[in-house]
């Protein structure tokens, strides 16, 4: 009989001390397991395997610009929202080899690529992030062209998402309808609850596998209160967006403004790094490089993550399509909200607000979209 | 979570990688121009053929040095050679040039819409290229006159800068020489002995021996080239959703998902490289899009 998301309920708890348990669950199934870990004063995703890897008791702080970590005195394990990472890098890797090939005489003997994909499990996803993901797989599994590896490692996920109880100065889920809480596309959906010393998650099941899981894990059925607790903790990240973006008629309202002086002024300030590409979860561009080793007899092809930002993603005989750094912000914002909803049926934006806080010169694509408006 | 999504692509659900090339062999390189070769090329892995449509395109891949897209060139009723006619202008394109007949090149592909051929059956048909432009177009011209009864008139408007940058002599020779197709070049400097037209391509248009209302156009060119072709065509009479352009933009994989050929909300290598003016003409003459 298969389950429906109905039968997963009752919601269950899942005492903070019985933590590990759920990783050492996810460990017995021979998964590789990734969480946020603080590094070099912010956090990053990488592989864990203990709870204390995880970035207890910090929180972050993140504006225009600026991103930093505080201690919180509540020992919370999922007190951080996001760093400048995104779970993309598990999925899409910065860099893949995607062809080899040997020279033999004038032929060429294509080369055998190992097609195992690890089997991995991400912990503490946020509903932005796992919107991006559902994004990424339309970009990367639904076209007409398939991405393999990335369809693989996709099959393979085990999530748990983690719903949000704060939010960040730079958060915009609200607006893009993407969270705080996490509604599909998770095995385990947690809800971190810190009451005086009470430490506990209401957790939601959202597949087979993390009923599985679960079922591992010392828990019991969520009381009334318990559910109320979770709630409430998420309706404070709801009240605390630190930025909004209407988003009613917004592609219409950039395509009109494709010219609006505006965009000179973005521009002036646009540093062209490249940096909110490298941060967003759903920038997907990669570009592709050709290696050989020293005797030439060996070729092998890697995709890398690439960005819209630079003057050659553009370039054609000649020159590039887009020579001006104003031109490569607009497309990058335009393909976001303008064009995307287009290709996708969705916006390229899920409000994690990456994008403003690792901006080296505090560009808000909210107050971007507001400016422009305004002017018109 | 796995996705639980239907997987559309043509790879399969657990298929071929898109990444993978097909190995053909030089059969033959042709110097069109200084600068401008085709090359002539026959599969390696067995005796598959090669089939596609008038104006797709395929990725060639230059061992170890890198992959372009390039339009395919020869006769689409063919399906046992394959033709691809560039212009060495960078990396990838110069090192190809240097390749030997019995050298190896990697192929992906075909890939892209097609001129509208089909769509076009009991039209006349006006063709217009400039420069290299006329390579994509070649396989249209192939195309129409191995089903010349299905058309009306077809007209050839082809301008190169000098007559020493005309591609495909033999068979613009060839189309001239026939009653069922008119053919018109210009150059834009005359050098030689060129006793022909002079001047931009687009001032063939007005002449051109074609019913406006029961005409379709293709153009292929530079982009300035093809936007006065477009609004000269217009003058004509000719209206959009008749009119056909083919675009170009940087790639890097020919299958949607690399992200560098965005046009607008399109994928130049998914959505075109053939469009209906009709859908881009609002966009089609913005800068730096």
């Amino acid at each position: 009989m298969s389950l429906t998301e109905k039968q997963y309920a009752p919601k269950a708890v899942v005492a903070r001390k019985d933590f590990q348990s759920l990783l050492d669950a996810l460990l017995s199934q021979k998964y590789e397991i990734s969480g946020p870990v603080v590094r070099d004063n912010a956090v990053v995703y990488d592989r864990i395997s203990q709870t204390e890897d995880l970035p207890i008791g910090w929180i972050d702080r993140q504006n225009h610009g600026t991103y930093h970590l505080s201690r919180n005195k509540k020992k919370s394990l999922f007190g951080c929202i996001n760093g400048s990472h995104t779970w993309k890098k598990f999925l899409y890797p910065m860099e893949k080899l995607v062809l080899e090939a040997r020279r033999d005489g004038k032929k060429i003997e294509l080369q055998e690529l190992p097609n195992e994909e690890p089997r991995q499990a991400l912990i503490g996803v946020r509903s932005c992030d796992l919107h991006a993901l559902q994004i990424l797989d339309k970009v990367l599994i639904e076209g007409p062209y398939a991405d393999l590896s990335y369809s693989r490692r996709r099959k393979n996920l085990f999530i748990v998402a983690v719903n949000c109880s704060r939010a960040s100065g730079n958060c915009f889920c609200v607006s893009m309808d993407t969270g705080p809480k996490a509604t599909s596309g998770f095995d385990l959906a947690l809800t971190e609850v810190i009451d005086d010393d009470n430490h506990y998650f209401v957790c939601e099941t959202g597949s087979e596998s993390g009923l599985a899981i679960l079922k591992q894990i010392p828990h019991h059925e969520a009381s009334v209160e318990e559910l109320a607790a979770a709630d409430k903790a998420i309706q404070n990240a709801v009240s605390r967006m630190g930025r909004s973006l209407k988003t009613d008629q917004l592609p219409e309202m950039l395509q009109r403004n494709f010219d609006n002086p505006e965009w000179e002024k973005v521009g002036q300030r646009c540093l062209s790094c490249g940096n909110c590409t490298m941060v967003c979860p759903t920038c997907f561009c990669t570009t592709m490089e050709d290696r050989t080793d020293l005797s030439g007899q060996v070729m092998q092809r890697w995709r890398k993550i690439d960005s819209c930002h630079t003057v050659e993603f553009s370039y054609i005989h000649g020159g590039s399509i887009r020579s001006s750094g104003m031109s490569r912000y607009r497309q990058w914002m335009m393909h976001k909200l303008a064009y995307w909803p287009e290709q996708f049926g969705t916006f390229g934006c899920v409000g994690c607000g990456r994008c403003i806080s690792w901006c080296p010169v505090g560009i808000d694509i909210t107050e971007e979209a507001r400016t422009i408006e305004n002017s018109e | 979570m796995a996705t639980t999504h239907k997987n559309n692509s043509l790879a399969g659900p657990e298929g071929s990688d898109v990444m993978m090339v097909r190995p053909f062999k030089i059969r033959r390189m042709i110097k069109e121009t200084d600068d401008t070769f085709s090359l002539e090329l026959g599969p390696r892995d067995g005796t598959r053929g090669f089939s596609f449509e008038p104006g797709q395109f395929n990725m060639l891949n230059v061992f170890g040095i890198g992959e372009v897209p390039i339009s395919i060139s020869g006769d689409p009723t063919k399906t046992d050679e394959l033709l691809h006619t560039t212009r060495a202008v960078g990396t990838v394109t110069k090192a190809m040039k240097k390749l030997k007949v019995g050298d190896t090149i990697g192929i992906r592909g075909p890939y892209g819409k097609s001129w509208p051929v089909r769509e076009v059956e009991g039209y006349d048909v006006v063709v217009v290229a400039g420069g290299i432009g006329l390579a994509p177009l070649r396989p249209v011209i192939y195309y129409l006159l191995a089903n010349r009864e299905k058309y009306g008139k077809i007209v050839l408007l082809y301008g190169t800068r000098t007559p020493e940058e005309i591609l495909f002599r033999k068979d613009l020779e060839k189309w001239r020489a026939r009653f069922d197709l008119e053919t018109f070049m210009t150059v834009d400097r005359a050098t030689g002995d060129w006793r022909g037209n002079v001047g931009v391509v687009t001032t063939l248009i007005g002449r051109a021996p074609f019913d406006h209302l029961n005409s379709a156009a293709m153009i292929c060119g530079p982009e300035i080239m093809m936007r006065f072709t477009v609004l000269e065509l217009q003058k004509r009479g000719l209206v959009d959703d008749k009119i056909f352009v083919s675009m170009e933009r940087n790639m890097k994989c020919g299958v949607g998902l690399c992200g560098h050929c965005q046009l607008g909300a399109s994928f130049v290598c998914k959505d075109g490289p053939v469009y209906r003016y009709d859908q881009i003409r609002g966009i089609f003459t913005k800068r730096e899009l």
